[in-house]
């Protein structure tokens, strides 16, 4: 336990925030006498992919939930500087408005489509609120006027440049229950993008792709980031993905930051090394791993 | 041996393997044969004073076979099923699938014509009931059908409907026309009224919540006497005028005078059938029309997953209301229609029993199917009306009717779901 009382300032470049997109400032998250979160900060930057990793429990969906608006945090802020409208305090606003006003969006571990509508419908739906504006919460488009035909034709026009990008677009019609695992990953990704987010928060998005599934996935991700300029925060436990396209990792265990800084930095971090290796006293590792760990460590201090 | 093999092999490639469900069927056979010889064959009688047996092999005979022919049928059948998933019937409404709106318009044209057909009081009359329950099932359909929130307190709103047009009529003289409009306002005020308290509420605790909404407002329409009649109810509404013109004998400003026909009662049987047949095919059009609208999608996105909703922005309080508002609107309507034409009103016509039967009306159709809630209608009002005759087997029927489609087709009559926009050209498929 001595480890995780150690306050790792990690690379000094992360603190600066002039670009900074997404300030977790002190967060704690309790549930009951459950510590999830306790004392979480970190900043994600605006056009990088920020990567948050940990073992199992460690409460990284604890995080997204708090900043999406499912949990409010039990303490501390989340600011969201948003690219083009200013500031959010996310911790202060009700639920849907995080995504309706501030733009943010996410996908789910356990993925979270509408399963008995058409992939388009799903990508449809997800542009709601542009379209109630567009409609007049639908009473242009019950009069059948044209702004309504016209919005609704931007919104499948943004719908189709996703699908073409994830070779979704002959399935366009398919119930989206009914496609493949991956494509439904796919899928949730290009529906959590037509909302035009700030910030895309994915929970472990490669969770169940194959290998070359995973590449396309990194590929996608990439685009995202350097096409559409959104800053991505990404939970993942497949590291190929977490390393090669990762900006900045923070690592969490046990609900508390044990690392932060660049895929370099905390490759080599010997309390990340031993959070992964499990709890187990010193006495309990096997010999090899011990000289690995004090190798490690001694390559970065 | 290679016959053998032919044999066996050939009925496989055809998808049904004759040879097992021979074998099967003789297996259960054999079983009945077994059972059948000390239960069947074999029977203790009284022969005078002393006891004696009894042979029955012919009983033993019919047991036995009608167990073969009954599993090799009950075999042949689920090989069908498989072979179309879902069998005959899953193909049938595929092909209904496929012509929805030819169906649609004929459905249109049947009723547009049935009147002119048979112009017989009790076939309008029955027609007009059927069309009642179409419409409040369509109006069901928002809130059960593509919201997905289970409300056994429709009728609530039914009640609304027709007591605003009961007392305003009454009270104040005021034609069902105009009547009409703010009958569907009461009653969506009351939807959201409902929708209120229970936005966190799914599924079964939903579903307790919306009966007792419904209860609440028959006691109440029950025990507010001085406001609603009691028990007693509220009679001589006024009946529909064709748009001012009463429907009654006269030579000045009535339907017959100013049409130049002699009066009939029949008339005003036909003109409540055809208000009736446009109400219900306005609420038809306008919900196909809010399926492709921001909103509706909405509802079908809250019933599939309400969680999912939320991360894309989407105010889940205003799409479940809208659901509930307009929902009851269309009850609301309904209800000033059923109280203009039976020109009485009462608690008794409010039952939880009511909720019911349009609720049964929207499942076994396939939660969200239009042309279904119109089957399903069919089934639950045409058919025991017309089994008149066997009174009491009637609600038994009707219960084993139920249990076999929803053992049939779980997810109701029609439970397939066109998209409400399409990217490609629809398929057509058998
Ligand atoms: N709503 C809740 N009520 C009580 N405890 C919760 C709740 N949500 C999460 N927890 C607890 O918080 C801790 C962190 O859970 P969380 O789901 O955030 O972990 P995670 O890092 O996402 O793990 P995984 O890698 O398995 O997805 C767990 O101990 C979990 O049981
Ligand atoms: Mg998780």
């Amino acid at each position: 336990m001595l480890f995780h009382d150690l306050t790792r300032p990690g690379n000094d470049e992360i603190k600066v925030s002039d670009d900074s997109l997404l300030e977790i400032e002190h967060v704690t998250m309790r549930f009951g006498g459950l510590v999830a979160i306790d004392d979480l900060s970190f900043t994600a930057r605006k056009k990088e992919i920020t990567a948050l990793i940990g073992p199992n429990g460690a409460g990284k969906t604890t995080v997204f939930n708090c900043i999406t608006g499912f949990y409010k945090p039990t303490v501390g802020r989340v600011m969201l500087t948003h690219p083009r409208k200013g500031r959010y305090y996310l911790e202060r606003m009700e639920g849907f408005k995080i995504a309706q006003q501030a733009d943010v969006a996410r996908t789910f571990q356990n993925i979270r489509l509408f399963p008995r509508m058409s992939v388009l419908e799903n990508l449809i739906v997800a542009q709601h609120n542009a379209l109630m504006k567009a409609s007049a919460f639908s009473l242009a488009g019950l009069l059948f006027m044209n702004r309504y035909a016209k919005a609704e034709k931007e919104a499948v026009e943004r719908a189709k440049y996703w699908l073409n990008k994830v070779g979704l677009y002959d399935r366009a019609d398919w119930d989206a229950g009914n496609l493949p695992y991956g494509d439904q990953r796919r899928l949730e990704i290009c529906r959590a993008m037509c909302i035009q987010p700030a910030v895309l928060c994915l929970d472990e998005p490669a969770a169940g792709l194959n290998p070359r599934e995973s590449l396309e996935l990194n590929e996608l991700l990439l685009g995202i980031r350097d096409q559409e300029g959104v800053g991505i925060l990404l939970i993942e436990h497949d590291m190929s993905v977490v390393m090669q396209i990762s900006d900045h990792i923070v690592v969490l265990d046990h609900g508390r930051k044990i690392s932060d800084g660049t895929p370099e930095f905390v490759r080599n971090d010997p309390t990340v090394i031993k959070a992964y290796l499990g709890e187990s006293d010193d006495e309990d590792l096997p010999q090899t791993v011990k000289n690995d760990l004090a190798r490690n460590a001694g390559k970065d201090v | 041996m290679a016959d053998m093999k032919n044999a066996v092999a050939a009925p496989g490639q055809g998808g049904f393997d004759v040879g097992a469900a021979l074998k099967e069927s003789g297996k259960a056979a054999f079983v009945a044969g077994l059972l059948g010889l000390p239960l069947l064959a074999l029977k203790a009688d009284n022969f005078g004073s002393k006891l004696g047996l009894v042979y029955r092999w012919d009983a033993l005979f019919i047991a036995i076979a009608a167990v073969f022919v009954g599993r090799f049928l009950m075999i042949l059948l689920s090989g069908r099923q498989k072979k179309s998933e879902g069998g005959v019937f899953a193909a049938f409404g595929k092909g209904i699938h496929n012509n929805m709106a030819l169906i649609g318009l004929a459905g249109l044209a049947i009723g547009v014509l049935l009147p002119v057909v048979y112009p017989d009081r009790y076939v309008i009359y029955i027609a007009t009931t059927f069309m009642i329950y179409v419409m409040l099932g369509w109006g069901l359909n928002i809130v059960v059908g593509l919201a997905g929130l289970l409300d056994l307190g429709y009728v609530a709103f039914y009640a609304v409907g027709a007591y605003s047009y009961a007392m305003i009529a009454t009270q104040f003289g005021w034609s069902f026309w105009v009547v009409l409009p703010l009958a569907g306002v009461f009653a969506a005020f009351f939807g959201v009224i409902l929708g209120f308290p229970v936005l966190r509420l799914r599924g079964d605790y939903l579903a307790i919540v919306t009966l007792g909404f419904g209860e609440i407002i028959r006691v109440i329409l029950i025990n507010w006497t001085d406001f609603t009649g009691g028990p007693n109810g509220i009679s001589g509404i006024p009946p529909i005028t064709f748009f001012g013109l009463p429907f009654k004998n006269g030579d000045h400003g009535t339907f017959a005078s100013f049409f130049g026909i002699d009066h009939s009662p029949v008339q005003r049987i036909i003109f409540l059938y055809f208000v009736i047949l446009v109400l219900a095919t306005l609420t038809n059009l306008f919900t196909q029309r809010m399926r492709k609208l921001p909103v509706g999608r909405a509802w079908e996105a809250l019933r599939e997953d309400e969680i999912a909703c939320r991360s894309l922005g989407i105010n889940p309080t205003n799409i479940k209301l809208s659901a509930f508002a307009l929902g009851a609107m269309f009850g609301g309507f309904a209800g000033s229609f059923f109280s203009v034409r039976a020109g009485f009103v009462s608690p008794e016509s409010f039952t939880f029993i009511e909720s019911a039967v349009i609720l049964a009306i929207v499942v076994l159709g396939g939660m969200g199917s239009q042309l279904g809630v119109v089957i399903a209608a069919f089934f639950v009002v045409i058919l025991p009306e017309v089994f008149r005759e066997f009174e009491e087997y009637r609600m038994l029927l009707f219960g084993l009717a139920m249990m076999v489609i929803m053992v049939w087709r779980p997810n109701g009559l029609l439970s397939f779901r066109e998209p409400t926009i399409r990217l490609h050209p629809k398929k057509e498929s058998a």
